[in-house]
């Protein structure tokens, strides 16, 4: 099993070698096939890795393979290997299965774009970064494969390079994430010479002995991880990015910006869960800020125009749901909706791109309408997943994973009730702001004329998916619906974690109204002509104001950008080379007033020399 | 014969400053020239000078050091001076100042 673990991320990085070398002699067809049959061979192993841990669980539940020493030094030793364990498992089972999926419907979506086999070796080397990522045995392994997909997402979202605007998503993307993983170097050396070692299970034993709960350090050293986090999962302040990284191909923002980077950070939280136990201000702030961050990230989706900037905004949503449960030490919930998230946010992506493929490329909704006769295939894929995303009771795989983040949150001494109340709030929204989408898209007057068809490359993805975001669910149930504990079993010797009884039929009804009511309120406002006449009314100071994101990036701006440009504006003189200017100046004009002395004259040579002698004499004498 | 060692040196001083005063005054080479031979010839009795005041043959070895020195001096000025009178048409010193840049 090992050697078959190896082949895990080495597939796709070979492919992508294989691609960013000889790909430009490629034809489109060989180019796409490299691509998604290395990511589904990947797939078919991580499926059959899964399948035998289930069949016949490795000692201790866990699989670590050593490649190589990497550095070894006095006091402190890496290695670079893998490790796996239930936790990595299912990340690395989605990112593989959906990670294929999206190959093959990208190679479909991108036939005949410029740049096809580039395409594919960025998104190959991706995955292989993400896989890297998810099976470190080691931080500093993890944090190779963190700033791998980092610079990957830098080359996807800038893929149209020739548009200067896409050019500068790129950057924004990959320079705020920076500085949020700045912060988790900062963490790791820290880490590295408090603990003496990088490898994350001994790391964390020796966390556990030498540190206590609510100690300065790993309150530090979490802080630090989290920042780190915040940033690659676009949660407060670092959200900003998110919405431009847009730019790039729908199927990119489908993987990388809503179904598996941006998780990279709840990801790193649960991997270390037992030093944020340690650190119980951290854990509070982290729940605060989900909840913070689904708030705003919802109410900014529900005045967006471009649909996939809706979805983005709805991700950095849901990312916030998945930092509420971290935040409350649910690691297996915050797990569970990071799988049911991936399955519907990669349909909701892949659908949106699907009727965009159609319509000529067009992203804004209020130019799209009446499409559901027209592309039934994209309306039910989007109507599935829109379900899903809202939670709609029961049918819905969002609907189980959604409840039990929300179950637990109440029962959360103190703050709990508080936090249930952003969270429920933000469900009503969320139904609202993505059924608003739904309606706005498919119903009303058809507005745009229909182009093309759906290939079975597209086909067969989005209706994986849709079958995955109606059932994904049943694999967690709450005891009303029959109590099934398949993934918090199966989690349990990687995260343990609490088990939340049930919340009372209060709170579960009430979590169950939620989305219906947003629903409801959805469907009224559309019967009232109040959505369609956003695109006509010139947009209020405060619908402006939401729809920018609140702000964020004009106060960035003003407090970082700005400043940045007028300091290096003012660098680029060299200020401190002015000295050394000046040391030179003075001696250029020492030469200048020394050079008249030599005029050729000899005898004044000689009268010079007579005196120089001669006051050297007297001095000689009269000393 | 006893002179006061205090003769010698006044002479040899006033040949010197003969000399300088002459190489600062003169613009004709080849008395420039001269003037050098003079102040040459005024170190040169200021080692006879010290030589037999004290005694010592070291003075006299000196001064045919310098008579040698002075005959090559004065060969290679000399071919100057004629190469200067070829090139300029002049022996004004004040006029051969090609080298000052």
């Amino acid at each position: 099993m090992d050697h078959w673990l190896s082949l895990v991320p080495a597939l796709p990085l070979f492919s992508a070698a294989l691609l960013g070398v000889a790909g430009g002699r490629m034809s489109e067809r060989m180019a796409g096939a490299i691509g998604s049959i290395s990511i589904g061979l990947a797939a078919i192993i991580s499926c059959g890795i899964l399948a035998q841990f289930l069949a016949a669980p490795p000692a201790q539940h866990l699989l670590a393979v050593s490649w190589w020493h990497w550095i070894d030094i006095d006091g402190f030793r890496a290695s670079f290997g893998l490790y796996l364990d239930p936790l990595s498992l299912l990340m690395m089972v989605v990112v593989t299965v959906i990670g294929f999926l999206i190959h093959v419907f990208s190679s479909e979506y991108m036939a005949e774009e410029a740049g096809y086999s580039r395409y594919f070796a960025y998104l190959n080397l991706f995955v292989a970064a993400m896989l890297l990522l998810i099976l470190a045995d080691n931080m500093l392994v993890l944090f190779v494969g963190w700033e791998g997909v980092g610079v990957c997402s830098y080359l996807l979202v800038g893929f149209w390079y020739q548009d200067p605007a896409n050019g500068v998503a790129a950057r924004k993307s990959f320079i705020v994430t920076r500085i949020a993983d700045t912060a988790m170097i900062i963490g790791l050396v820290i880490m590295a010479l408090q603990l003496g070692t990088l490898h994350i299970q001994p790391a964390l034993q020796q966390a556990t002995t030498i540190w206590h709960v609510g100690g300065a350090m790993p309150s530090l050293v979490c802080a630090l991880l989290l920042i780190g986090g915040l940033g690659k999962s676009a949660q407060l302040p670092f959200q900003a990015w998110l919405p431009d990284a847009m730019a790039g191909p729908t199927p990119v923002s489908a993987l990388i910006h809503a179904a598996t980077m941006v998780t990279a950070g709840v990801y790193l939280i649960v991997r270390t869960h037992v030093l944020f136990e340690l650190a119980p201000v951290v854990m509070l702030s982290t729940a605060c800020i989900g909840a913070a961050t689904l708030l705003l990230a919802s109410l900014a989706a529900i005045v967006q125009s471009d649909i996939k900037r809706v979805l983005a905004y709805s991700t950095i949503s849901q990312i916030g749901y998945m930092f509420l449960a971290v935040g409350i030490g649910a690691w297996s919930a915050a797990m569970f909706h990071f799988l049911t998230h991936a399955v519907f946010k990669a349909l909701l992506f892949l659908s949106a791109g699907a009727i965009a493929s159609r319509l000529h490329h067009e992203q804004n909704m209020f130019r799209m309408g009446g499409l559901r006769r027209e592309i039934p295939l994209a309306f039910w894929c989007f109507l599935i997943g829109s379900m899903s995303l809202a939670a709609l009771p029961v049918i819905s795989a969002g609907f189980f994973s959604k409840d039990m983040i929300l179950g637990a949150v109440w029962q959360v001494p103190h703050a709990g009730q508080l936090l249930w109340l952003a969270g429920i709030i933000c469900a009503i929204i969320t139904s609202t702001y993505i059924f608003r989408a739904v309606f706005l898209v498919f119903f009303g007057p058809l507005k745009t004329e229909i182009s093309g068809h759906y290939g079975l490359r597209m086909t067969v993805p989005l209706v994986l998916l849709a079958a995955g975001a109606l059932g994904a669910g049943w694999l967690e149930t709450p005891d009303y619906l029959g109590g099934a504990t398949h993934l918090s079993a199966f989690l349990a010797s990687a995260v343990g974690g609490v088990v939340a009884g049930s919340p009372g039929w209060a709170i579960i009804a009430a979590g169950m109204l939620a989305p219906l009511l947003g629903l409801a309120v959805a469907f009224a406002l559309f019967k009232a002509g109040f959505w369609q006449r956003q695109s006509e009314v010139q947009p209020s100071v405060l619908r402006r104001f939401m729809a920018g994101g609140f702000g964020f990036d004009g106060l960035y701006n003003v407090t970082f950008v700005k400043p940045f440009f007028v300091l290096s504006a003012v660098l680029r003189d060299d200020p401190v080379d002015r000295l050394f200017d000046s040391l030179a100046r003075v001696a250029r004009q020492l030469h200048r007033s020394l050079r008249h002395t030599q005029t050729g004259q000899l005898r004044r040579y000689a009268g010079w020399i007579a005196a120089g002698s001669l006051a050297t004499l007297a001095v000689m004498v009269f000393s | 014969m006893d002179l006061p060692w205090q003769m010698p040196v006044a002479l040899s001083g006033i040949l010197f400053v003969l000399g300088l005063g002459g190489l600062l005054a003169r613009r004709n080479l080849i008395f420039v020239l001269m003037c050098i031979e003079i102040m040459l010839n005024a170190a040169g009795l200021m080692f006879v000078a010290g030589g037999a005041r004290w005694g010592q043959p070291d003075g006299q070895i000196m001064l045919v050091l310098l008579l040698n020195l002075a005959a090559a001096e004065i060969a290679v000025g000399l071919v100057l001076v004629l190469r200067i009178r070829g090139q300029l048409r002049t022996l004004d010193i004040d006029d051969a100042t090609m080298l000052r840049d």
